[in-house]
């Protein structure tokens, strides 16, 4: 039977190896082309390659052939219809704006969108598959050869941005299983179907990655653009994007390795280490004179290794044959519109295609465009919920240009939520008193170190303005001329010796 | 042709279907060659047909409304064991143990 990554599966055997393998190969991913890091001494270099399955939940009220609702945590077999619990007599019924859902991310990922795509049966045995099959589309998906651009940092440096490119095989729609809780104790799986039936994008992307990284980022820009767009939320913790990695390794000019498959990666920081470390058991295994298996292995995320998952039953041979009780899914678009049918049957690509949002790189390039900020700000803007949304509200409130904005926006209130673990939608200092502070500052009525002492109070949030701050602490800036000169002389009058000094030296 | 041994096994593992005797064995080989009959149509050219509704009809799509679920109680009362409002299953999948170790008649063939 198929293995998932089910986050409450439990592993057989302890790991084969501990935490990273000694004498670890240096794997550099070379920015400028492909992988060809330094292998031992005297041994050839390795290029790593890596490719990616995602699985999407779609964001929708009911599931994609029942009209069950979607919920997450909801009472174990509540949201289960006769057909989700594979009950003879009951039939698949397409749910319109899962199609929707998928159409759009197609677009959003430069696919070409199929016409037509058809239904298929995958079969296995599960118990949290009931019907012994899951309906997917393995002829025919809905969408084919897209590509994801995504951006790297070099060396860590947030200043010098690399943008890359990963070729996207297929987007298909297919159902979720349900969810297994296995009881150990009592040699037995609790099963909850409240899941088996919700619609999945399943998004395969072609092996050109090499590393952790670029894996980590890719993923994470996917996630931004489904969730501007709406078709998925993306959430990983809660399962909505579970990723798969294939990880192999071959030397240059050599046919590609072995490959094995990395589930159970519950977060996009685990997913770069659980590949960054496959990558280097897998070298070290080759140049320890080892093969590799062509298995599934699990991410253990406390032992940061991957450990194999028992597999008893071989090769997989899903037989997949089309789903009887599903005609194709024709999609339309302007040119093929057909005149006399009823709207609500019909779903037309090109209509889709008009209305969809700005996808998170046009956002960026226009706040660059408009504001004047780094590339590298607008990054940061849009990887924080509601970040480029305070940063412009506060520009529209104050006077202060948006390149001096950007920067009490990034260091000095990102800081601040980060420390205390806070989304900007729970800030305590609103974009209005930022601006209000920023004013001030703008002005010339307090100084920038008596602005940052302002913020320090404003964080505790009770309720003051940066005025009536700026009057408690008596941080106002002198402006008037001759009251300066008095306060400076009176200065250098009273400390008359350590002036000689400094004048002698 | 006979079907190989080795395939019927991979059979009755992936479908968990038993041939239990020659005859049932038999049985597939009859179905086999009743289906052999569609290679004697030369279909060079032809697309495969998805259904007979060809272009006429497309799929029947449904608004995104929760019109089912919530029905808890009556699907656990098929469930022969339950925890709570949980289906009970077996720890994992068990499979069929070997040909070797098993009693069928395929051994014998």
């Amino acid at each position: 039977a198929a293995r998932r990554g089910c986050a409450l599966w439990r592993r057989a055997g302890r790991p084969a190896l501990g935490p990273f393998p000694r004498g670890r190969s240096a794997v550099a991913c070379n920015v400028g082309g492909g992988a060809v890091p330094a292998g031992k001494s005297g041994l050839a270099p390795w290029i790593p390659v890596v490719g990616l399955e995602i699985h999407a939940q779609i964001s929708s009220n009911t599931k994609l052939f029942s009209g069950s609702q979607v919920q997450f945590a909801a009472p174990p077999n509540s949201l289960v219809s006769f057909f989700d619990a594979s009950l003879p007599g009951t039939l698949p019924v397409l749910n319109r704006r899962c199609v929707e859902a998928a159409v759009m991310t197609g677009l959003a990922l430069n696919c070409s969108i199929n016409k037509k795509s058809l239904f298929d049966r995958k079969h296995y045995f599960y118990a949290d598959l009931p019907a012994g099959y899951q309906i997917t589309q393995q002829r025919v998906p809905i969408a084919v050869n897209g590509s994801l651009s995504y951006s790297l940092c070099i060396d860590n440096k947030m200043s010098q941005m690399v943008t890359k490119t990963v070729r996207i095989k297929q987007i298909q729609l297919e159902q979720d299983s349900g969810k297994s809780l296995h009881d150990d104790t009592r040699s037995q799986t609790l099963v909850d179907l409240n899941r088996a039936g919700v619609g999945l994008m399943e998004v395969v992307m072609e092996p050109d990655m090499c590393c952790g990284e670029e894996a980590a980022a890719a993923v994470r820009e996917l996630q931004l653009i489904l969730q501007t767009l709406g078709s998925s939320q993306a959430v990983m913790a809660e399962g909505q994007l579970r990723v798969d990695a294939n990880v192999s390794v071959h030397h240059p000019g050599e046919p590609y390795g072995v490959r094995t498959e990395v589930k159970n990666i519950n977060s996009i920081r685990f997913l770069a280490k659980a590949i960054d470390y496959e990558i280097q058991r897998q070298i070290e295994e080759l140049e320890n004179g080892g093969t590799i298996l062509n298995e599934t292995r699990a991410f253990d995320s406390k032992l940061g290794c991957t450990v194999p998952m028992r597999d008893k039953e071989g090769k997989q041979d899903y037989r997949f044959m089309p789903e009887p009780n599903l005609p194709p899914l024709i999609l339309y678009d302007a040119k093929s519109l057909p005149a006399n049918m009823n709207h609500q049957q019909v779903i037309n690509i090109d209509w889709i295609h008009e209305r969809l949002p700005d996808l998170p790189s046009v956002k960026r390039e226009k706040l660059v465009e408009q504001y004047g900020i780094l590339p590298e700000h607008s990054f940061t803007l849009l990887n924080e919920d509601g970040l480029a949304e305070f940063f412009e509200s506060v520009v529209k409130q104050t006077q202060m240009k948006p390149k001096k904005v950007i920067g009490w926006i990034l260091n000095d209130l990102l800081s601040y939520l980060k420390q205390h673990s806070l989304t900007v939608k729970e800030s305590p200092v609103s974009s209005f008193l930022l601006a209000g502070l920023l004013n001030l500052l703008e002005k010339k009525e307090i100084s920038s170190t008596a602005a940052k002492q302002v913020l320090a109070e404003l964080w505790k949030g009770e309720g003051k303005t940066p005025l009536e701050i700026v009057k408690e602490q008596k941080l106002e800036l002198l402006q008037d001329q001759k009251e300066l000169e008095q306060i400076c002389q009176a200065v250098i009058d009273g400390q008359e010796n350590e002036v000689i000094m400094m004048l002698l030296e | 042709q006979k079907v190989s041994v080795e395939v019927l096994d991979h059979l009755e593992h992936l479908a968990l279907v038993d041939f239990r005797d020659s005859e049932g064995v038999e049985r597939l080989h009859k179905a086999i060659q009743f289906a052999d009959q569609l290679c004697e149509v030369n279909t060079d050219g032809v697309e495969p047909m998805d259904s007979v509704l060809e272009d006429r009809w497309c799929l029947y799509l449904r608004e995104d409304d929760v019109t089912e679920g919530n029905c808890t109680k009556e699907l656990l009362e098929n469930a022969r064991e339950k925890v709570e409002e949980y289906f009970v299953a077996p720890p994992g999948n068990i499979p069929l143990p070997k040909l070797e170790e098993r009693e069928t008649f395929l051994q014998s063939s």
